[in-house]
């Protein structure tokens, strides 16, 4: 392609109406149902960034995670719920706190990134100076004793123990 | 492609994307053409199994069959039942088809003609595949229709559930080629990894199964107890896309297991250069999954359907810890340190080797000399790890055996215990 730049905003302002519009419409949306539908578009566009940002592997778990398992198990909540399966309307009253929980999120996260716009956190690099595969560096980081391996086995040992606690909670006896 | 089109006179952006929109529609429509010819070789297998002669009326050997099934059901009448959530409705069916589509574009048809080499190809797949899911839970839910809202629940616990062991055995050639590429799977297969793990491919071939919904797993359309199940409101062409997303997908199954354990379009001649190398390919990978997919024919009209109960208990309790221990024995095994494979080693040994050494070098070739030791040591472990499951199964059949001659002998009372274990945790 002749103008990469170009190409790149394209996909970047439809990825944007994509997050944003999902995002909103869950929020907007009366019928629950619909709402997990638009997470999907959502959590799709964030897919489409993980891809923008050279990071095909994220992106791939983004599909397979979020759109492929955790909201699937959100529309099975809705389903098994007959409540909501009988009035498909849902009402919220508690958007206002909602709003101003979001905005305060908001503000924090911008004057963050304001803060840090100059630390070495946000230096832009190229795609050419990232390593070839990135998925090999970052399955070496997560089990590499001097990089995420901690975190990774803590993490690992959380999910079990949230498995086990599941498990027990379910069990009928 | 893109030469001869700027030669042409084409500007080179435009020729790009023409050649690129060609590229997909060639690799999207594959599938989709495929199965016109494989509905009708399936029809015609399950007749000669059942003792039929299958259709014969319609052309030579009644291959245009599936054509007039195609024009009855673009003719029939479109019906959206009262009720329906309309959209979701009617983009059901072109989800759960759009979702197996997606796969070929990471199938390596041959050394030359891949649609797209990701370097998570492996990964990918299994996150487009549980679109299908989706699809199945959004028709089953915008039907309005019990039937299909108990059918949709069915098959999601079916589909997730054996996504578990699908996932682990995939797992396994990923650990064997050191990528997740599935053109890398193929290149670094210089011995078919289902020598090496054979349970692996037969975990991966059964959950692949009952992810498509095929016979013995065909709870989907368990039409004794679902009336149709999921897709019970559809009809004409939105019925046929369900019906061809499945025939799809049953052969992207044959065609992944080929590509993943039987060396894709590894064989003689396929390394060839050019066109030639590529078609050769080409063959040999349909050879494999046409050979694949005449064996789910064979277990399709051969196996009877089980039960939901027996279906999660098979995959729980068995499938899951069986793969999970693979996984662990060939990440032990196939370990760089323990059985590495060294490529570049033999590759130089090749070079330098006389005499018989070179012989020997010259008909197996580097690569299968390399996989060697690492193959023989994985077979052996598959052994051992089978022959401790058979034990298992064993013991535990044994137990079963004597609970069940126990309630021959002697009638049970109907005690509230006794009672729990014949009212089995159904579609848990």
């Amino acid at each position: 392609m002749q103008n990469p730049d170009l190409v790149q905003w394209v996909a970047f302002i439809v990825l944007t109406i994509l997050t944003l519009g999902g995002g909103f419409m869950v929020a907007q949306d009366r019928n629950l149902f619909h709402g997990a539908l638009w997470l999907l578009v959502c959590l799709f566009g964030v897919a489409g960034f993980f891809v923008m940002l050279a990071a095909p592997f994220l992106a791939a778990i983004q599909v397979l995670v979020y759109m492929g398992a955790i909201v699937v198990l959100i529309i099975m909540a809705i389903m098994l719920t007959r409540r909501l399966m009988g009035e498909r309307e849902a009402t919220n009253d508690q958007w206002p706190i909602g709003l101003a929980m979001s905005a305060i999120a908001f503000l924090v996260i911008a004057f963050i990134l304001a803060l840090a716009s100059n630390s070495s956190l946000l230096t832009r690099e190229a795609a050419s100076q990232l390593p070839l595969d990135t998925v090999v560096s970052l399955g070496k980081s997560l089990v590499d004793t001097n990089q995420y391996m901690l975190p990774f086995e803590l993490a690992s040992l959380l999910l079990t123990g949230a498995m086990i606690g599941a498990i027990v909670i379910a069990r009928e006896d | 492609m893109i030469e001869w089109l700027t030669g042409q006179g084409w500007n080179k952006d435009l020729a790009t994307f023409v050649a690129l929109l060609l590229g997909v529609i060639v690799v999207s429509s594959f599938g989709l053409v495929w199965i016109i010819f494989s509905i009708w070789l399936e029809r015609k297998v399950a007749g000669r199994i059942q003792d039929r002669i299958g259709p014969n009326r319609t052309g030579p050997y009644g291959l245009f069959q599936t054509f007039a099934d195609i024009g009855k059901l673009l003719i029939k009448e479109d019906i959206t039942p009262e009720g329906a959530d309309t959209f979701v409705y009617n983009i059901a069916p072109l989800l759960s088809v759009v979702a197996v589509v997606l796969i070929w574009s990471v199938v390596p048809f041959s050394n030359i003609w891949v649609g797209a080499d990701l370097n998570v190809g492996a990964l990918y797949f299994t996150a487009v595949g549980s679109f299908g899911t989706l699809a199945i839970l959004l028709a089953g839910w915008s039907s309005n229709n019990k039937y299909a809202l108990l059918g949709a629940f069915r098959v999601t616990a079916q589909l997730i559930s054996y996504e578990v062991p699908m996932v682990l055995s995939i797992l396994v050639p990923v650990l064997l080629a050191g990528t997740m590429s599935m053109q890398g799977i193929v290149l670094n297969q210089h011995i078919w990894y289902v020598l090496a793990v054979p349970i692996a491919a037969g975990i991966f071939f059964t959950s692949s199964l009952a992810e498509v919904g095929r016979s013995p797993f065909d709870l989907i359309e368990a039409e004794s107890e679902l009336v149709a199940g999921f897709n019970i409101e559809y009809s004409g062409m939105k019925f046929g896309m369900f019906y061809a997303a499945e025939f799809i997908h049953a052969f992207t199954i044959c065609v992944l297991t080929a590509v993943l354990f039987f060396g894709g379009w590894r064989g003689p001649g396929a390394l060839l250069e050019g066109a030639a190398g590529g078609l050769i390919g080409f063959g040999y990978l349909m050879l494999k999954s046409i050979a694949l997919y005449f064996v789910v024919m064979l277990i399709r009209n051969t196996v009877p359907r089980v039960r939901i109960d027996q279906m999660m208990a098979f995959n729980w309790k068995f499938l899951v810890p069986l793969s999970l221990v693979n996984v662990l024995v060939v990440a032990f095994l196939a370990n760089p340190s323990v059985f590495g494979v060294d490529y570049v080693y033999h590759q130089n040994q090749a070079e330098q080797a006389t005499g018989l050494m070179s012989l020997i070098y010259q008909v197996l070739g580097p690569g299968v000399i390399a996989e060697l030791p690492r193959t023989v040591a994985l077979l052996i472990a598959n052994i051992a790890m089978w022959w401790g499951t058979s034990e298992i199964l064993h013991r535990y059949a044994g137990i079963e055996r004597r609970k069940v001659q126990d309630l021959v002998t002697e009638p049970p009372e109907f005690s509230p215990k006794g009672q729990q274990t014949t009212t089995a945790p159904a579609g848990r």
